[in-house]
């Protein structure tokens, strides 16, 4: 008996050895890679980098353009997604009843959600560029960028609103309310940390997606800052991809200058949500 | 005269549980009403047609007919957001809204539509004196109103409807929660209370259903038993079934 | 509807029900265009030819079969990556790591999943191709194993959290069970916790699986864009070409209406299904799972 136990325990101390040298293999290398990163693009962040245009053929400068296309890009794609994302989420979670519709919109949302970023390219092309005659631009991109984003907003919101207590609905009610002055007054105000955190994490991801505005709004080489929604731009992740490939004699410090910029933005994002999350949470009244 | 007269009122949830079968009941205004019973006798579902809350559940059929002051408010042409202005209703656990104990209170009236200072400050101090919390509350209205007491949040709660100004309140279970301070604190404000509204109250106790009816109605399983004056009902029910559940054979 | 709600209330019900659908609508337009520009490919190329193992645009030649068998060939070694250590970080986070750990861990894998691709793309062309050639002595880095690492890593996140959420799921009860009855606690994982998050762990792969097929830049730019048929195990260490880079690759050279483009975009038709199906093969397991435990339950 005494020997059949220390041998459990030993597949158990040895299986939890296995488990955890996964766990750490597993995380180790992401905070290698953030920290290689910064360790080579931090002597190329100067001032001049993040202000300037490229010059030389982009192998030296700054990337300005790239990085005020991306910003551009997000903010367009906010503004189009999110409005439309939350009154869908608004839908779901406060005025539908689950029946055969609603069962497919929600199939709907995973399709949209599972869709390589990459089709969704292509489908801005057909639609946006094309079929709109939009050409290559801020505005086409946008489009795009906002449907690939909506299945990620529309799910978080849902979800936020969903935890706010129904008991809340009910009081609401019970002294006049109708179903929006309810959502409006309560609902919305309790769900926002979470819905901007859902917001936010869709937004990380839309800044740093390469494939839906390669055909349909990134260009590599612009003289001056796009002039207007219909003008196509440069962007942060097209530009690493173009730098890190297609130009010859490319100063690794640029390379990595570029990819620290875009990681920069991507961690910023994700910290401002995480930050939101948790004072959220903090203050929660219920 | 009846406030409310409920006439053959049947309903039945989607789940197909059976919670009012044939009900036919006689509210007297400005008066506590009390609908007792074990559980599960469909009190709380028929305080809740009484403020058309149960369109927020699964119901799948209602019949029969409630007039409220002679006006059928089952008939879908009903103003269901004025009714609830009219009935108000306090639940069992308190459920205080987030924010100031003010914007608690003045969130009804914000609903109709009421921005003037002076008619929101006046319904305050009138509805907290209404519920006995005047005294105690003045000087932190603007505290989160989630760091009342319980037996002070469900007093807030009674108040919130009150700045309504309505006609009927209904209770269900409101102090379940609560020490018995505060559960007489409660029941005094009722007394008052009834003096200028209808009351109906589901109370978690016979103790307490005792202590305040004026007319008591016994609930068994969707039926109504029996339905009489508030003190004859306790000392000498006509049912034998009532007489079972208030010596306690069972329950 | 009545007075008091009145035509504000009316219209705004309406905008936010046109909001709910709108979803059903995107699907349904995405569909249409992908079919408007990628049908005529059927016509232009017989589905002989197009299931060819050639792909030269150039010379006319579009057999897709390379593509098809480039992402399969990256996606099986990106699950068998993302399987292992995506599903045993999750029981590492779930069931054995302290509690202050695992708010360190979860974070952090989190910000794997924010990575944007092309990020690990590049680092694969810095780093890891050019490290995999010298350790493996391979003729080049840039081949379907980087890509398949690389791919791994990317669907690990998913892996991970809806691993994570699964096992989280199960209630104390049915460890506590297991423990009552002298299990250990790597017992009680492998007999009782796993297999009754098994679907939750199921969906999780599927859906990184999902991610992996998706993925463009990253094995665009790491696994060598040479469309060869990758049926042999030794195709593993080559270049291959999926399907996803060949879009992106290729796109901005091609005249608007000519036959190559209308077979990349019949290409994204095929991208499209394929995800389609794996998504919602995933959540329809979950979903007559949450049925089962409901009737369960009640």
């Amino acid at each position: 008996m005494k020997r059949r136990k220390g041998y459990r325990n030993l597949t158990q101390r040895l299986g939890f050895g296995l488990l955890t040298l996964v766990a750490l293999m597993t995380v180790l290398p992401i905070v290698a890679i953030v920290a290689y990163i910064v360790y080579m693009g931090l002597p190329a962040i100067t001032w001049e980098f993040l202000t300037q245009f490229p010059t030389h053929g982009m192998r030296s400068g700054g990337i300005m353009p790239a990085i005020v296309g991306t910003v551009f890009l997000t903010l367009l794609t906010t503004l189009l997604c999110v409005p439309l994302g939350i009154a869908a989420a608004v839908y779901l979670a406060e005025y539908a009843t689950e029946n055969r519709f609603t069962r497919l919109i929600r199939l709907a949302l995973i399709t949209l959600a599972g869709i390589p970023s990459v089709v969704y390219g292509l489908f801005g092309l057909g639609m946006f560029v094309i079929f709109f005659q939009m050409g290559t631009s801020i505005l086409a991109a946008s489009l795009t960028l906002s449907i690939m984003t909506l299945p990620v907003v529309i799910t978080t919101a849902e979800e936020a609103m969903r935890s706010v207590p129904q008991a809340f609905r009910t009081v609401s009610t019970s002294l006049g309310a109708t179903s929006w002055k309810t959502v409006r007054r309560i609902i919305l105000p309790e769900a926002l940390p979470g819905i901007l955190t859902g917001v936010i994490l869709g937004l990380e991801r839309a800044a740093g997606e390469t494939a839906p505005i390669l055909f349909t709004g990134a260009v590599f080489s612009l003289p001056t800052l796009p002039s207007s929604v219909l003008s196509p731009t440069m962007a942060l992740p097209y530009h690493l991809y173009v730098i890190a490939t297609q130009v010859p004699e490319m100063p690794l410090s640029i390379q990595y200058g570029t990819a620290l910029v875009l990681l920069g933005f991507v961690l910023i994002l994700n910290i401002i949500a995480t930050i939101i999350r948790s004072r959220a949470r903090a203050r929660r009244q219920w | 005269m009846d406030k409310i007269a409920i006439e053959n009122l049947s309903l039945q949830y989607s789940d197909g549980t059976e919670s009012l079968q044939n009900v036919t009941l006689g509210i007297r205004e400005k008066a506590i009403t009390v609908l007792f019973g074990p559980a599960g006798g469909g009190k709380s579902s028929l305080l809740r047609c009484l403020n058309r809350l149960n369109d927020l559940t699964e119901v799948r059929a209602v019949s029969g007919r409630i007039l409220l002051d002679g006006e059928d408010i089952l008939e879908p042409k009903t103003d269901v957001i004025a009714l609830r202005r009219k009935v108000g209703m306090v639940f069992a656990r308190p459920v205080v809204l987030p924010g100031t104990v003010r914007s608690n209170l003045i969130y009804g009236l914000e609903l109709m539509g009421e921005r003037r200072k002076s008619k929101l400050d006046e319904a305050v101090e009138r509805s907290l004196k209404q519920a006995a919390l005047w005294e105690e509350v003045r000087s932190r209205l603007d505290d989160p109103a989630i760091a009342l007491s319980g037996g002070q949040q469900q007093r807030l709660c009674l108040a919130r409807s009150l700045a309504l100004e309505p006609e009927v309140i209904l209770l269900d279970e409101p102090t379940s929660g609560l020490d018995p301070l505060s559960t007489g604190k409660v029941e005094a404000s009722l007394q008052d209370l009834k003096r200028e509204y209808t009351v109906v109250l589901v109370p978690h106790s016979i103790q307490q259903a005792a202590r305040t009816a004026d007319y008591a109605a016994f609930f068994l399983q969707g039926e109504m038993v029996e339905f009489q004056d508030g003190r004859e009902i306790f000392t000498s029910p006509r049912e034998k079934r009532t007489e079972d559940y208030i010596t306690g054979r069972f329950g | 509807m009545n007075n008091t709600a009145g035509w504000r209330e009316f219209t705004i019900t309406h905008v936010i029900k046109i909001a709910g659908y709108s979803a059903i609508l995107f699907v349904l337009l995405i569909f249409f265009f992908l079919l408007r520009e990628g049908l005529p490919a059927l016509a232009e190329v017989s589905v002989r030819d197009l299931l060819s193992t050639r792909w030269y645009p150039t010379e006319g030649l579009f057999g897709i079969l390379p593509l098809i068998t480039g992402s399969l060939i990256v996606t099986l070694g990106a699950a068998m990556v993302a399987v292992p250590f995506g599903i045993g970080t999750a029981i590492y986070i779930a069931e054995i790591s302290p509690r202050w750990l695992r708010e360190v861990l979860k974070p952090v894998v989190e910000v794997l999943g924010g990575l944007p691709s092309v990020m690990l793309g590049f680092l694969g062309i810095m780093i890891f191709a050019p490290d995999l050639r010298v350790m493996l002595s391979l003729p080049t880095g840039l081949s379907a194993l980087t890509g398949s690492l690389l791919l791994g890593a990317i669907a690990i996140p998913t892996v991970v959290s809806v691993s994570e959420d699964a096992l989280d799921a199960i209630p104390r009860a049915y460890r506590e069970g297991a423990w009552a009855l002298g299990a250990t606690r790597w017992q009680t994982i492998w007999r009782v916790t796993l297999p009754a998050a098994r679907s939750g762990v199921l969906t999780a792969v599927m859906l990184g699986i999902g991610r992996a097929i998706g993925e463009t830049m990253t094995v665009m730019m790491v696994t060598g864009n040479a469309p060869i048929m990758a049926t042999y195990l030794g195709a593993l260490i080559s270049p291959v070409r999926t399907m996803t880079a060949t879009i992106a690759a290729e796109m901005g050279e091609v005249a608007t209406g000519s036959v190559h483009y209308h077979v990349l975009f019949f290409i994204g038709i095929m991208l499209f299904i394929a995800s389609l199906a794996v998504n919602i093969t995933a959540s329809a397991i979950i979903f007559r799972k949450r049925k089962r435990s409901e009737r369960i339950l009640s």
